[in-house]
């Protein structure tokens, strides 16, 4: 797991690369939360990431929750395996994606 | 079959995972298939080290099995901690809006729908969860 973040003006880009499942999911939650003061357009690069359990399924969910009354987010570079659990949970219908 | 005994704790995930991944490997699993049960393994073991014994700590067993015609695998996680039944979760909505949506029962959900079978028992003081998935 490993985590680089780029702030540019109120846009905050994340770039994850690793699975976010159980034992990741809990850092992955507080690094990003804690760079999100005055960001209203969050970015999360997800071209690195393997795959998502549904720990991973609940930072995502909050982080949406939150982001709609600031502004917005994005997953860029989703893969075919993430792209999957997204489909077969409804996330795809919740999230803003492209896949990569 | 091949057994592997480790203390229900959530840094021991990823030792399951690879315990199950070299099997799956030996076998030629198609690499969709192998994040499949890597996430189902989550699910399910991750459940095991969270809530099984606490506060306290105790051992869960994995056991890993192969079926011919058709090529599938058995993998079953066995605790002696309180009875829980994952399966019988409320149903879920995976089409509710984003303000509504909840997470409880998720990570089932998606081993449900991925895997070919999940059963559940509790025998003789053990929570025994079978999951099973066809490799063809």
């Amino acid at each position: 797991m490993n985590i680089k973040k780029k702030k540019d003006g109120n846009t905050l880009t994340v770039m994850i690369a690793g699975r976010i499942d159980t034992a990741t999911a809990p850092e992955v939650d507080a690094r990003i939360n804690e760079s999100l003061d005055g960001v209203e357009s969050l970015i999360l690069d997800f071209t690195n990431v393997n795959y998502v359990s549904s720990a991973g399924l609940r930072v995502l969910l909050v982080l949406q929750k939150l982001m709609m009354k600031k502004g917005g987010m994005k997953l860029i570079g989703v893969n075919d395996d993430v792209n999957d659990v997204f489909e077969v949970t409804g996330f795809d219908e919740i999230l803003t994606y492209e896949k990569g | 079959m091949k057994e592997l005994k480790v203390e229900a704790a959530v840094k021991n995930i990823e030792v399951v995972t690879d315990f199950v991944n070299a099997e799956l490997e030996r076998l030629n699993c198609p690499p969709k298939v192998r994040t499949q049960i890597s996430i189902a393994i989550d699910e399910m073991f991750g459940n095991i080290a969270r809530y099984a014994y606490t506060p306290n700590v105790g051992n869960a067993a994995v056991c890993f099995e192969v079926q011919e015609n058709p090529l599938s695998v058995i993998i079953t996680f066995i605790d002696n901690g309180k009875p829980f039944n994952p399966l019988e979760q409320t149903h879920i909505d995976t089409t509710a809006p984003v303000e509504k949506r909840g997470i409880g029962g998720l990570g089932i959900f998606l081993v449900k729908e991925t895997m070919d079978m999940v059963e559940y028992e509790y025998k003789e003081g053990q929570n025994i969860l079978t999951i099973k998935k066809n490799l063809v």
